[in-house]
């Protein structure tokens, strides 16, 4: 008797919750809708609009000069001998700088992933370079430390008899990649300590036990475990990097190889002030992003894969 | 029930949304009249985009006297480093984005942007104003500021070129220089004076044509070279523009500053100021910085004509200005300001406030006959307007050109041009190319942009 009604309450409420079900699924989209037609505004709106400049005719100094030119501009931006330099650059810049601050923020993860006092200010400390504004930061090096006359690292060099270093006419790259690992590795190694503190004591003790030495239980446990905060910590590293810009602003001015395609779109949109082939430029640029990021760190990512016991 | 009362909710919600959005676009557009109908009286917010020179700075610190007196107005002042600056505002100006009330912009701009109508006709409101007597504004600078007989921005402060050198440094070093040297002389009292702790001379390195460009237009000039000829053809592939910046890397390499990317008028004015350069070709205006109060170098300088080669005078004209673009929305408070700003009370303003060495030059001439100023300027005030008197806008190289302007070429593409050139030079001086290489990517850079002038 209890058991028939039972069936029968739950076959009503069967029915029930799914249409609920739909309404709530339908109300929650209703309230979702305002949030994705911002965002539809806000990202995919300005990109359509970007396309349509891309086929234009358009230089800010000739405002009554304006027209349709088809792929004009696509040729231009092709033909120039600008772009592949450029994502040279690009590609040189972000690799060099994240595998960098990689391995420093590795290195310093290490060092605080252990109790010692003052270990919350270390770790605070540590963390400053990151929160200070790109440009903010790219001045500091500039001037206090890469500068010939009043700069730290040529202060040293003269102090220890070395010859002075020009940073930005001699090392243009190497003085960009500098200022971004000095500000990118703590972003680093915040993403490995997190993996770091993450671990389990017990297979490290076990590995002690086992007669492990130090290196092997970093190499054959940790760093497997670390893997997956290697891949987010490149990942997200690589994609604000790409977009880089205040070092090369102040420090290089795009010489030396290092106009990257941020760079050289600002360049061409707020020098050239040709909106057209500075939007065609654009469209490329995402374009050659998609690739990047489909191909490439897909690849690259099967190469951790195949290391990793994952 | 159940439904109809989540109905209910999710009508209050996006009811309440709406509110929402409403309230934020009505609150936009009250504060956006609030700020364009302020010039009946309420209040006004001027932004002026600055170029970060010393002049300016003192500008910005004097900006309070301008509020105390115009209550209810405030200057919100944008200050920028020459190449950002032109950036932003052409591409606010021509883009008719309204951000700005008050521009400065160079001589290079002023003809360029009045015959576009980006910018407000002063001629009128300065004439009818006594007080302003817009006669007494310098005539080379005026002229350099009129398009087609209107005046479309007043001056600032004009400049032309001058090399400044430490007298102390290079009287131990047995050297003199003239009052108008040649660039040979100037180069081999570099290479005397050259020590490990002191470069030889401080010229602009930093890739962008109102940076490397202007010192370096000059040099090309006088010896012999030009962008273009009077056809709107590009010479920059010509022996000349070759000789020029060879001699131009090889005084940098022998007895220059070591970082020369790094550097161009205010590193340089830090270098001279800290004795770690001993000459510096550049802004005369300049003069007035190393000769202030505050300045370690004061009262050791020597002053003459910028170095010449072929020409009888090197020295650039320019002029930085203050204009009101056409899409202000506050153009009666904004002229008003830029009267303030150009007007013979704000130099006695400087005079008295920040000091009588500080005051911006070049721009009118009864600066030059006030007692105190003679007195304060007296090792560089006589040679400026000498300079800028004897300088020639309409050919300042060897042979005629179709533009009118010294270390400019007056068309829209110069910036674009100059500046990707500019980089091209900026490695051949770092090492990293050929000179003939930089020259022949930069003759076909110049020549797509002239044509568009040839008629």
């Amino acid at each position: 008797m209890s058991v028939t009604e039972l069936d029968t309450v739950k076959a009503e409420a069967a029915t029930e919750p799914r249409r609920v079900n739909k309404r709530e699924l339908w109300s929650a989209r209703g309230l979702l809708l305002p949030a994705v037609i911002f965002l539809i505004l806000l990202t995919q709106v300005p990109f359509v609009v970007t396309i349509v400049y891309s086929s234009l005719k358009w230089n800010l100094l000739y405002p009554n000069d304006r027209g349709f030119t088809g792929f004009d501009n696509y040729k231009s931006a092709l033909t120039s001998g600008d772009l592949w330099p450029s994502i040279v650059a690009t590609v040189l810049i972000t690799a060099f700088s994240v595998i960098l601050s990689v391995v420093i923020g590795m290195l310093f993860a290490i060092l605080l992933d252990r109790e010692f006092r003052g270990r919350a200010i270390a770790r605070t400390l540590m963390i400053t370079p990151f929160l200070v504004m790109p440009a903010a930061a790219s001045l500091i090096w500039k001037y206090s430390m890469f500068d010939t006359n009043i700069g730290i690292l040529n202060w040293l060099s003269r102090a220890l008899h070395l010859p002075v270093v020009s940073w930005s006419t001699e090392h243009p790259m190497l003085s960009v990649v500098i200022v971004l690992t000095w500000q990118f590795t703590p972003f680093m190694m915040l993403i490995l300590l997190a993996g770091l503190q993450g671990q389990d004591k017990g297979i490290l003790e076990a590995a002690q036990v086992d007669g492990a030495g130090t290196w092997r239980t970093f190499t054959w446990i940790t760093l497997p475990h670390l893997r997956m905060y290697i891949e987010i910590g490149v990942l997200l590293g690589s994609v604000i990097i790409l977009q880089v810009f205040d070092p090369i602003a102040i420090l290089t001015k795009g010489t030396g190889g290092t106009k990257t395609l941020a760079y050289l779109l600002y360049e061409r949109a707020f020098i050239g002030l040709d909106v057209g082939q500075a939007a065609a430029y654009g469209v490329v640029t995402v374009i050659l992003t998609i690739i990047v990021a489909t191909v490439a760190l897909r690849t690259l990512f099967k190469v951790f894969m195949a290391g990793g016991s994952r | 029930m159940l439904s109809s009362k989540r109905a209910l909710t999710f009508g209050a919600g996006a009811l309440a949304s709406a509110l929402a959005l409403a309230a934020c676009s009505s609150g936009n557009v009250s504060t956006d009249s609030g700020s364009g109908g302020g010039d009946a009286g309420g209040k006004v917010t001027l932004n002026l985009a600055t170029v970060n020179n010393g002049q300016m700075k003192d500008m910005e610190k004097l900006k309070t006297e301008y509020e105390s007196a115009n209550p209810g107005t405030t200057v919100n002042f944008q200050v920028m480093e020459e190449g950002d600056l032109r950036a932003a505002v052409t591409a606010d100006v021509a883009s008719g984005a309204g951000q700005y009330d008050v521009v400065t912009i160079g001589a290079y701009e002023t003809p360029q942007w009045g015959a576009n109508g980006w910018l407000v006709d002063l001629t009128d409101s300065l004439k009818s104003d006594s007080s302003y007597d817009v006669d007494d504004i310098l005539p080379p600078v005026r002229d350099v500021n009129t398009y087609d007989n209107k005046l479309f921005a007043v001056p600032f402060y004009g400049e032309s070129s001058i090399l400044m050198y430490n007298k102390d440094v290079l009287s131990k070093a047995g050297v003199t220089l003239g009052d108008s040297p040649t660039w040979q002389e100037v180069a081999d009292a570099a290479k005397k004076v050259n020590s490990a702790d002191m470069s030889g001379i401080c010229m602009r390195g930093k890739p962008g044509w109102g940076d490397l460009f202007a010192p370096l237009t000059t040099v090309i000039q006088t010896f012999g070279g030009n962008w273009y000829d009077d056809q709107w053809n590009a010479t920059v592939d010509t022996p000349e523009w070759k000789e020029a910046v060879t001699f131009y890397k090889t005084m940098l390499d022998t007895s220059g500053e070591k970082d020369p990317v790094s550097y161009s008028f205010n590193e340089c004015l830090t270098a001279l100021k800290e004795g770690k350069a001993a000459m510096w070709a550049d802004a005369s205006v300049a003069a007035s910085m190393l000769e202030a109060d505050d300045s370690p170098v004061k009262g050791k300088m020597g002053y003459a004509h910028m170095p010449v080669n072929k020409t009888q005078q090197s020295g650039w004209l320019w002029s930085w200005n203050l204009a009101i673009p056409s899409s202000t929305k506050n153009k009666d408070a904004a002229l008003k300001f830029v009267k303030w700003a150009t007007s013979k009370d704000y130099i006695k303003l400087v005079g008295q406030k920040i000091g009588w060495s500080n005051v911006p030059p070049g721009s009118r001439t009864s600066t030059y006959e006030i007692p105190e100023y003679k007195e304060a300027a007296a090792a560089y005030a006589p040679i400026t307007l000498d300079v800028m008197s004897s300088v020639n806008p309409k050919q300042p190289g060897v042979n005629p050109q179709g533009w009118v302007g010294i270390q400019y070429v007056s068309i829209p593409e110069f910036q674009d041009v100059g500046n990707q050139c500019a980089q091209l030079v900026a490695d051949y001086i770092a090492g990293r190319g050929s000179v003939d290489d930089a020259l022949a990517k930069c003759q076909s850079l110049a020549q797509a942009a002239g044509d568009k002038h040839k008629s």
